[in-house]
């Protein structure tokens, strides 16, 4: 309020216009964090009346066919309409032209037409799910979504196939705006890890969201006319679909957390006010996993009838993901290492990312042992393993991001306190949750089913308190980030003293980010360069 | 009016290479998610082949290889169209960018009449899959599979066509209004760069669908 004369993006134009029909990449930014929290809420509702069910062994709350809506519609959400555009759609879209010197992607229209296929996309799948939903399971697997299953799985695959193109526009404008729109002096290797996740990130969506495209279009087909291109029953083969959905899907899992690691690197460096450790193999590692991730998808049809050769093959590389994966986590606690260490929100989502996405990537290692993984096939521990790495991993990713850059883009800075606060609740209530998960699929709990024998009702009681203080947890930023928007300090250009070229602008950033093209004359992360290394909470 | 190869290049950018630069390689990114878009189609048509060879050889029988081979023609000519097309922008001839342009515009519409046809042939030989299919020949569902594929896959060409010829026309406006030039053609050259694409598509389905009871 005090500082009213400056014009910035976000008070440059006023009304629903400036917004709706808008090419900042800044304000469409906005645009989709507001609407994936929107989804992100709408797919815990779904988990929490889940959650419910599994208070008690029998079906008391909801029956088995509801049940079944239930967990597809909140895998279905949380994947296609959270996920997958979380960090990219949001932070990177904000972020990408900021960091590398840009006034905006390259193709800002096609950014702005990326998020009205999202919405378009999410009101065919919204409107399905509130018509009678779908029980598919999110991996529509054929024959039971185009043969079996009586419920509306057409708009929803319909929704699915729309915002493929919505994530495609996204990754070819970051390649694009990558590639071509680098400052003067901003060389491949002077640039930030986060530009590298995106840049993966968008490489991967790039080569396999029109596989899932074709793939949920030909599911369409065979369901609208009863042709067998999938089904046995019509000469069609089943796992044909499966190799083709997972082609997509396994790559997917790097979509969700590739820009999860970018983050995580750029908190670490600056709250431990050091420079990376490991530069180049950060970046190659990044590359490494977004390749590999293109040759693993085998290993989800370890039980599905494949041949045993190729699965010996999936299982073997899937292993060298743990490579690149683990030279992350090392030379993430080796920049740690003797750095002056400031324990700020962001640092202590960085951590419960870390901590998170090795115990989900371990189990992830279990399950690509062939033998184990028979063993515990489609069991609870499959599902608390993706969730340590989705949620574990994913979204304490972006909340973390979230919290850092709050300033650069709101202008204005949240309460510290409750933020710490929120992140203990949040990670205390994640491992209660999906913890007691491992322990109940390794003693051989089914997923997917709405009862299950009484001697397992300790550990889904404990699960379904922790997802309970899970969902206090998201309530409690949701509602301080709101409210810091107008009550909170002003945060002044660079809060967190910062290096990075989004810092050099004022907060919020102009409508066109930099006055004058920045010039870069040194690698990312030049911590400690400042005299006084302790960050502020006192802004301007 | 008067804008004659004087269009400022686009806020974002430093300057009209760099915007050219941008657009050219964006196309290319995009056509790469198109190679996997059919990609993955071609998987399913191999698989199915490899899996029932002979339904798919007697099967082709009844594509009319006389009506895809001239639009084979047709198209390859609508490439070389384009190209010309290109070639007058780059150097400002206005007259003849039209004139190929409208050209490539009725080779593709050509196309798709012809592919019309087809359809249409097919639907009176009871011939399409999930709506009248009556198939005499030997292992009718694979049979079937053969006909779905051939419908998917030359119908989401002629989709790609039809968009093509709607990128066309939007140039042809553009170029009537005198909008590029030596120094601004990018829109010309990438668009030439997809309707390529959609071309060599079809060189694949050609043989794929009509040919492969030739050699058997």
């Amino acid at each position: 309020m005090k500082m009213e004369q400056n014009v910035d993006y976000l008070n440059v134009a006023y009304g629903p216009r400036s917004w709706l029909l808008s090419t900042d990449h800044k304000r469409i930014a906005i645009l989709y964090m507001i609407s994936i929290t929107f989804f992100f809420f709408v797919g815990g509702f779904f988990a929490l009346l889940m959650r419910l069910e599994l208070l008690t062994p029998q079906g008391d709350l909801v029956a088995a066919h509801t049940y079944n809506e239930l967990f597809s519609m909140h895998g279905i959400t949380m994947i296609f309409f959270f996920l997958i555009p979380s960090i990219p759609a949001v932070l990177g879209n904000f972020l990408v032209p900021l960091m590398i010197g840009a006034r905006d992607l390259a193709f800002p229209k096609l950014n702005l037409l990326s998020w009205y296929l999202y919405i378009i996309g999410g009101i065919f799948t919204l409107t399905a799910m509130i018509t009678g939903g779908v029980d598919t399971g999110w991996t529509f697997y054929t024959p039971l979504s185009t043969a079996y299953s009586t419920t509306n799985v057409i708009p929803v695959v319909t929704g699915i196939f729309i915002l493929g193109f919505s994530s495609i526009l996204t990754g070819v404008n970051f390649i694009i705006t990558i590639h071509k729109m680098r400052a003067p002096g901003l060389t491949w290797f002077r640039l930030p890890l986060f530009i590298w996740a995106q840049y993966a990130t968008s490489i991967i969506i790039v080569l396999a969201t029109p596989v899932i495209a074709i793939t949920l279009l030909l599911l369409i087909v065979e369901r609208v006319f009863g042709v067998g291109i999938f089904n046995p029953a019509l000469g069609g083969d089943p796992l044909l679909f499966q190799h083709l959905f997972w082609f997509y899907s396994h790559p997917a899992v790097y979509i969700m957390v590739l820009p999860s690691m970018g983050v995580v690197s750029e908190l670490i460096t600056c709250f431990a006010r050091k420079r990376i450790f490991g530069y180049y193999f950060m970046a190659a590692a990044i590359m490494a996993i977004a390749a590999l991730g293109f040759l693993v998808w085998g290993h989800h049809m370890f039980v599905s009838g494949q041949s045993v050769y190729a699965s010996m093959v999936f299982s073997a590389l899937s292993y060298f993901v743990a490579v690149p994966s683990a030279i992350k986590v090392f030379n993430w606690l080796a920049t740690l290492y003797k750095g002056s260490i400031s324990f700020h929100t962001p640092l202590l989502y960085a951590f419960g990312f870390i901590g998170l996405f090795t115990i989900g990537g371990l189990t992830g290692l279990f399950l690509a042992a062939l033998a184990v993984d028979v063993h515990v096939t489609d069991t609870y521990f499959v599902v608390a393993h993706f969730h340590y790495i989705m949620v574990g991993g994913a979204v304490m990713g972006y909340l973390g991001g979230i919290h850092y850059w709050w300033p650069k883009i709101t202008g204005r800075l949240y309460p510290e306190g409750w933020a710490k606060f929120s992140a203990l609740v949040l990670f205390v209530g994640f491992n209660l949750t999906f913890f007691p998960q491992f322990i109940l699929g390794y003693l051989g709990m089914p997923r997917r089913y709405h009862v299950y024998p009484p001697e397992f009702q300790v550990l889904n009681v404990l699960s379904t308190a922790g997802a309970t203080i899970l969902g206090i947890g998201y309530l409690i930023p949701f509602t301080y980030l709101i409210w810091s928007l107008r009550r909170g300090k002003h945060a002044g250009p660079n809060p967190w003293n910062a290096t990075g070229l989004e810092w050099t602008t004022s907060s919020p950033p102009p409508q066109h980010n930099f006055d004058k093209t920045p010039i870069v004359t040194e690698g990312p992360y030049a911590y400690p360069p400042f005299e006084k290394t302790e960050v502020v909470h006192g802004g301007s | 009016m008067a804008d004659h190869s004087q269009a400022a290049h686009a806020h974002q950018f430093d300057d009209i290479k760099q915007q050219h630069e941008a657009d050219s390689l964006g196309m290319w990114v995009f056509l790469t998610t198109e190679i996997l878009f059919f990609g993955a189609l071609f998987l399913c048509y191999g698989i199915y082949r490899h899996a029932y060879p002979d339904a798919f050889a007697s099967a082709s029988h009844y594509m009319d290889v006389i009506l895809g081979g001239i639009n084979t023609a047709v198209l390859l000519g609508s490439s070389l169209t384009v190209v010309l097309a290109v070639h007058a922008a780059q150097h400002g001839e206005r007259k003849r960018l039209l004139v190929f342009l409208v050209m490539t515009i009725v080779l593709g519409c050509v196309f798709l009449g012809i592919k019309g046809l087809e359809y249409s042939h097919k639907f009176a030989e009871h011939l399409v899959p999930g709506v009248d299919f009556q198939y005499a020949g030997p292992q009718p569902g694979a049979a079937e599979i053969y006909f779905v594929l051939y419908f998917v896959m030359t119908g989401i060409h002629a989709l790609h066509l039809l968009i093509g010829i709607g990128i066309m026309t939007w140039l042809a406006v553009g170029a009537s209004r005198n909008r590029y030039g030596p120094d601004y053609y990018a829109p010309v050259e990438v668009s030439g760069l997809y309707w390529h694409f959609v071309d060599i598509i079809w060189i694949f389905l050609y043989p794929m669908i009509y040919l492969i009871h030739v050699y058997r």
